[in-house]
C-alpha cells in the first residue's frame, strides 16, 4: 500500500534511534513544516500496531525527572519495511481527482461563471505563494522548511498554469460559441 | 497613500500597425516590488520600455517624480537612465570582452567614478550577489546564473531608484532563478529600491509585493500582497479605478 503513511513516518523517525511518543510528535512538526500536525492520539495509536505488527517494540522507559513516558524502537522487520516503502515508487497520479478541476467542469455543465471562478482562485494562489516564498526566502530559513515551501509552491505553479490554459480555452470557445 | 514614483496613465504604443499598449495604467511606489504578469504579446515588455524611458508612448503620459518621462528631451533621458534606473533583461545583455568586475563598474565609470573606486564599489556589489572570485571571469566564463547575477549588481551599482527587470529569470534553471530573484529582491530591500519585474512565471512573480496583470495592452486585474484572497478575488474580476483610468 502506497500513502502518505503515518507508520513510515514514525519509522523513518524511529531510524534514528529510540524516541517516544511526545518527541515523535514535536519531531514530525519540525520535518515537516507545512504539514498538517500530528495529533498525539495518533501517534499513540499508531505506534500500538506498529508494536503489534512486530515492526517496532518497547525499550523501557524514561522519566527524565518527569512523568514516565514509554521509550519505543524500530525492529529489523521495521527498518526492511521502512527501507521498502522509500524505495517504492509512488503511482504517478492514477486518477485526476481535483477540487478546482472539479469545480470547473461543474461550472461548465451548469451554465455557472467558470472563468469567474478561475480568477478568484487564482488570486488566492498568488496569495499563498507569496506567503510560501517569504517562508523560503527568511534570513536563515531551515532545509525542511525549505523543502516543503518548494513542494507546495511548484504544485501550484502547476495549477496555475492548467487554470491559466482553461482560462484561454474557455475563451476561445466562448468567442466561437459566440461567432455562431 | 504616498505619491507613485513612478506613474503611467492611459499609456498607448503601436509597434508599426501592432498595437502593443491599449491604454495601459500604472503606478510604482518608492521602494515597491511590482510584478507585471499576462501571456506573451500581452504587452508587458513594451510596458517596460515606455516606463524607463526607452521608448516614447503614442500617447498618455509617465510621470517619474514629478517629471513627464514621455516629454523629456533625450539628454535628460539618458541621464535619468544612468542615475536613478536600472535595467536587467532576460539575457544579461553583459559586454561579452570586458570581465564581471568591468562590466560593473562601467555605470560608475560612465557617471564620472574614477576607476579605482568604481573597480573597488563593483567588487562590493559582486559579492552582495555571491559572485566574488568571478571578477576576472567574462561573460562567456561564467554559467547563466552567474552572468545574471553579474547584470543585476550592474543594475544596482548605481544606487538606482529603480530597477526595471524583464523576466530577469527567464533562461535560467529554477534553482539559479531562485538565487538570482533572492539576491535581487534582498538587495532592493535593503537599499530601498523599487523594482518592476516583468514576469509570465508565477514562482517569480510571488517575489512581489504587488501584481498587475496585462491582457491585450491594458491591465485588466490588480493583487497586492496581504490582501486576503476573498478581498483580492473581488478585485482581481475587474480592473481597479486607479489602474483603468
Amino acid at each position: 500500500m502506497i500513502s502518505m503513511s503515518t507508520r513510515h513516518i514514525l519509522l523513518g523517525l524511529l531510524a534514528g534511534g529510540p524516541s517516544h511518543g511526545y518527541d515523535l510528535k514535536r519531531r514530525h512538526d519540525e520535518r515537516f513544516p507545512q504539514a498538517r500536525p500530528l495529533a498525539y492520539g495518533q501517534v499513540y495509536t499508531t505506534l500500538q500496531r506498529l508494536v503489534r505488527d512486530g515492526l517496532a517494540e518497547v525499550d523501557g522507559t524514561d522519566s527524565d525527572g518527569g512523568p514516565e513516558r514509554t521509550l519505543y524502537r524500530s525492529t529489523d522487520d521495521g527498518s526492511r519495511e521502512l527501507a521498502h516503502w522509500a524505495g517504492e515508487i509512488a503511482p504517478p497520479a492514477p486518477f485526476v481527482t481535483n477540487e478546482i478541476f472539479a469545480k470547473v467542469v461543474v461550472s461548465i455543465l451548469a451554465s455557472a461563471d467558470p472563468a469567474g471562478y478561475l480568477r478568484a482562485q487564482r488570486a488566492a494562489h498568488m496569495a499563498r505563494m507569496r506567503e510560501l516564498t517569504a517562508v523560503k526566502t527568511a534570513p536563515g530559513a531551515d532545509l525542511a522548511s525549505v523543502l516543503s515551501a518548494d513542494y507546495a509552491l511548484n504544485h501550484l505553479d502547476a495549477d496555475l498554469r492548467w487554470m491559466n490554459t482553461t482560462a484561454a480555452r474557455l475563451t476561445t470557445l466562448t468567442a466561437e460559441v459566440d461567432a455562431a | 497613500m504616498s505619491n507613485p514614483l513612478l506613474a503611467a496613465r492611459s499609456l498607448v504604443k503601436a509597434h508599426g500597425s501592432t498595437p502593443a499598449l491599449r491604454g495601459a495604467s500604472v503606478d510604482l511606489r518608492a521602494g515597491e516590488i511590482l510584478a507585471v504578469t499576462g501571456a506573451s504579446g500581452s504587452g508587458k515588455s513594451t510596458l517596460l520600455h515606455c516606463l524607463a524611458g526607452i521608448v516614447r508612448p503614442d500617447t498618455g503620459t509617465v510621470e517619474y517624480a514629478g517629471e513627464r518621462l514621455d516629454r523629456l528631451p533625450e539628454k535628460r533621458l539618458s541621464e535619468l537612465r544612468r542615475t536613478d534606473f536600472g535595467v536587467v533583461f532576460q539575457f544579461g545583455q553583459l559586454i561579452p570582452e570586458l570581465t564581471a568586475v568591468d562590466n560593473v563598474a562601467l555605470p560608475l565609470l560612465l557617471a564620472g567614478t574614477p576607476r579605482t573606486a568604481a573597480r573597488e564599489q563593483a567588487g562590493e556589489w559582486l559579492e552582495r550577489f555571491g559572485v566574488r572570485g568571478q571578477e576576472a571571469l567574462r561573460p562567456g566564463e561564467m554559467s547563466g546564473g552567474q552572468a545574471q547575477r553579474v547584470s543585476l549588481a550592474r543594475a544596482l551599482v548605481t544606487g538606482p531608484k529603480v530597477v526595471f527587470a524583464d523576466e530577469p529569470t527567464g533562461a535560467l534553471d529554477s534553482l539559479a532563478g531562485e538565487q538570482a530573484m533572492t539576491a535581487l529582491i534582498h538587495t532592493a530591500r535593503e537599499s530601498g529600491t523599487a523594482v518592476l519585474l516583468i514576469t509570465h512565471d508565477a514562482q517569480v512573480a510571488a517575489y512581489a509585493d504587488r501584481e498587475v496583470s496585462l491582457r491585450d495592452g491594458v491591465v485588466t486585474a490588480e493583487w497586492a500582497a496581504g490582501a486576503p484572497a476573498e478581498g483580492a478575488a473581488g478585485t482581481a474580476a475587474e480592473p481597479s479605478a486607479e489602474a483603468t483610468r
